[in-house]
């Protein structure tokens, strides 16, 4: 039988929320990735469909020990990483009490070079919190991003995860 | 094979061609699109059809020429194929035929959320469901088997969350090795077996007793099938579950014995009355309608259903507790954020602000054109099953009085016509209302909905290869539609309000083809076809002056009063 109960208590849950087109998805391949090259079990959830139209658009990624429902149960997020701010008053009945909600408000008017790195950005912020080896994180990157886009998000990176550690975070 | 995190879908495709499926076919539908797309990226061979009804008949006789056959669409797609879908479970069939239907319990993106297990039943096919990506992988070659021990065709069912969650294949599997336990792809030959193929009467009436006689067999080596499993637990809970809600029940209560069924039809009866006895209170635990609890309450098997306002929508690990608890205290409704709609610059707002500005009736269709419903423009008055507008147009159009008659549009896309409007417009002709209609065909150039796929009236395969190309108005005419008119609505919104009017005030049939690309395919189309004029060119110098792929004997565009404005 399986020890369902004690592989559950690993699972690190993580919200990613936005609207179509501001690379939500592709932040929470990156994520799941670096989660898989870290040698974790990894599951990750969303609703295509419509999102290339300006739609709402929510992912879920959580990984550990062993994950069961690909789906973070709602209020039990440890993480929730939005990138609109018209999103977060819709989203953060998905934060458990105390879990960390990271929004463009942490990346201040102009830091980043281009702010279609925001996603990047704020995975960078995200790699404050949770322990995953940095290779995993910059090869998760080099998989999902082409070349040419390679240096610039690797800054919007760098300057998420010092935001973060500077404790900029409003939560 | 190395760990890869792969959707369902993916993890179907991958299988496929470890599997030796020599032909995917499908038409797309959310979310079992990327599937074909993903197989095709493999390298294997895939190509949309027209319509899933011809798909699962080109599948099937590939199947019949004894070559394994996949082919995906998603639940609404099988009432389309019911049709050859019930007879093939006759005639069975010599290689691998496996059927995916992907539901989608919560309709996260389709107009219903029937629960396709029903099908299996009611076909008397087996139907396998997978809970996540490594079980639709592994599943994959179980389905092979069956079908090819059993002759019969296998339906596959997943659900959005399996189709589209991404989870681990690879750890633990021995990837292409399990292929070998179905043996190396059979080799493509035709045998002839009419009792068995032709299902006059005197050769369906046997063909029914040995598709039951089959199921049986099947049903019996369900109960020992690695697709169904018993986990030990706590004696006071068992939880009988299938698919993703096994997972959510597995988090939900993770002390509880579970039965794990993969195998949904035929169900393994005794296994579960076994598993039932084995524990104090069973309950099952499945999205959708009470299938699995039903049939095992009509076999004598003491199991507790979800509470019919768990019928509706997905599951998740919330209401599994609830379900288990057997709350019914309402339910927070789930978070809703901003809707889709329409792109900034999609060609199809002129077209809704003219059927708003004049008051339209309009049957509308199934595409991404029927956010138009939306506001502003809230241009859409039905909306019912892929071309069923212009069916429901013609019949609004046989019975208003003639003031409301004349306002009447079918509004169609260009995927959408092609999958199921052509018989409508048939109708049109033949039983022209006493006002006319007009036919409006939204022609973007793409499946937009979908994410922009092919069909017959891009002229471009499943890889954007050029192919015989499907003219529009050229059928329409060939169909014997008097007034058939192309015109770009977005270069010339004066134009095609003036149109508009004319044909609506006119009592004769009319089909108006708006063409304009959707605005995300636009740069794609365009490399796509300086691609096809390029080996277009490069095949008539070789060949000299043969025309390959070309239009159909239909296409006759100097023949049709155009008023396009190319892009
Ligand atoms: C029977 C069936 N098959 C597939 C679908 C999924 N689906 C909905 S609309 C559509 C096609 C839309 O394409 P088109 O008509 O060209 O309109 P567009 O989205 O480009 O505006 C598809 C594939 C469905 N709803 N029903
Ligand atoms: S995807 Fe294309 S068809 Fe759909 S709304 Fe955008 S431009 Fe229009």
């Amino acid at each position: 039988m399986r020890h369902r109960g004690r592989a559950m208590k690993t699972i690190t849950n993580v919200v990613l929320a936005g609207l179509g087109g501001q690379g939500v998805i592709k932040a929470s391949d990156i994520l799941a990735d670096a989660a898989l090259r870290a040698g974790l079990d990894v599951k990750k959830a969303e609703v295509h469909g419509m999102s290339q139209r300006g739609g709402s658009v929510t992912s879920d990624v959580r990984f550990g020990g062993r994950v069961l429902s690909p789906m973070v149960p709602r209020g039990e997020a440890d993480f929730l990483v939005v990138l609109a701010p018209s999103e977060v008053a819709v989203t953060l009945p998905l934060l458990r009490t105390g879990g960390v909600l990271l929004s463009p408000d942490l990346v201040p008017d102009g830091a980043l070079p281009n702010k279609r790195s925001l996603n990047v950005a704020l995975l960078g912020a995200l790699s404050h919190y949770i322990d995953l080896p940095s290779e995993a994180w910059l090869d998760a990157m080099k998989a999902a991003l082409p070349e040419r886009l390679q240096a610039v998000n690797e800054k919007a990176f760098a300057l998420g995860r010092k935001l973060a550690a500077e404790g900029v975070t409003i939560s | 094979m190395d760990r890869q995190l792969l959707s369902g879908d993916e993890a179907v495709a991958l299988a496929a061609l470890h599997a030796g499926v020599a032909l995917g076919t499908g038409y797309p539908g959310t979310p079992s699109t990327e599937i074909l797309e993903a197989f095709s990226a493999l390298g294997g061979r895939a190509q949309w059809a027209p319509n899933e009804k011809v798909a699962l008949e080109v599948g099937l006789g590939a199947a019949f020429g004894n070559a394994r056959a996949l082919v995906t669409m998603k639940h609404v797609g099988l009432n389309v194929a019911a049709d050859p879908l019930f007879t093939a479970a006759y005639t069975g069939v010599s290689a691998a035929l496996i059927v995916v239907t992907a539901d989608d319990p919560g309709m996260a993106s389709s107009q219903n959320e029937q629960d396709n297990r029903r099908y299996a039943v009611a076909a008397g096919l087996p139907m396998i469901e997978p809970s996540d990506s490594q079980e639709a992988y592994d599943f994959f070659f179980t389905a092979v088997e069956i079908s090819e021990r059993w002759k019969i065709p296998v339906l596959f069912r997943m659900t959005t969350r399996v189709c589209h969650s991404k989870s681990v294949v690879g750890a633990g599997s021995d990837g292409p090795a399990a292929a070998s336990a179905i043996g190396s792809s059979p080799v493509p030959h035709f045998e002839r077996d009419i009792s068995g193929r032709v299902m006059i009467p005197a050769n369906a009436r046997p063909a029914h007793r040995r598709l039951r006689a089959k199921l049986a067999e099947i049903a019996a080596w369900g109960e020992t099938s690695p697709l169904n499993r018993v986990e030990a637990g706590d004696r006071r809970l068992g939880i009988a579950a299938s698919g993703v809600a096994y997972l959510h029940a597995a988090e939900a209560a993770p002390g509880a014995g579970f039965l794990k069924i993969g195998l949904v039809n035929p169900l393994p009866i005794e296994l579960a009355r076994t598993f039932a006895a084995g524990v104090e209170r069973c309950v099952v635990v499945e999205e959708g309608d009470p299938v699995i609890a039903d049939a095992l309450r009509a076999a004598g098997i003491a199991v507790e259903s979800k509470l019919e306002m768990y019928r509706f929508g997905e599951l998740d690990v919330a209401r599994v507790r609830r379900i288990l608890a057997g709350d019914t205290t309402p339910e927070d409704p789930p978070a809703r954020g901003r809707p889709p709609e329409l792109c900034p610059a999609c060609p199809y707002h002129t077209v809704y602000a003219t059927l708003r500005k004049h008051d339209c009736i309009a049957a509308g269709d199934i595409g991404c054109y029927t956010l138009g419903v939306l506001p502003p423009y809230e241009a859409m008055d039905t909306c019912v099953a892929m071309g069923a507008s212009i069916g429901v147009g013609l019949g609004l159009r046989h019975v208003l009085p003639p003031d409301e008659a004349r306002r009447v549009v079918s509004v169609i896309g260009d995927s959408t016509f092609v999958h199921s409007g052509i018989s409508g417009l048939v109708e049109m002709a033949y039983n022209p209302p006493p006002t006319g209609h007009v036919v409006l065909i939204l022609d973007n150039g793409t499946t937009a909905m979908t994410g922009q796929q092919e069909h017959p009236g891009t002229g471009r395969t499943l890889d954007h290869a050029p192919t015989g190309k499907l003219s529009i108005e050229g059928l329409a005419k060939a169909i014997g539609i008097g007034s058939v008119t192309v015109i770009d609505p977005y270069a010339d919104p004066d134009g095609f309000e003036r149109l508009l009017l004319e044909r609506l005030a006119a009592s004769d049939l009319s089909v108006i083809v708006a063409r304009r690309p959707c605005i995300l395919a636009a740069a794609d189309i365009r490399q796509w076809d300086q691609q096809a004029d390029r080996l277009r060119a490069e095949h008539e110098a070789r060949l000299g002056g043969h025309d390959f792929g070309g239009h159909t004997a239909l296409a006759d565009q100097a023949d049709v009063c155009a008023i396009v404005d190319e892009p």
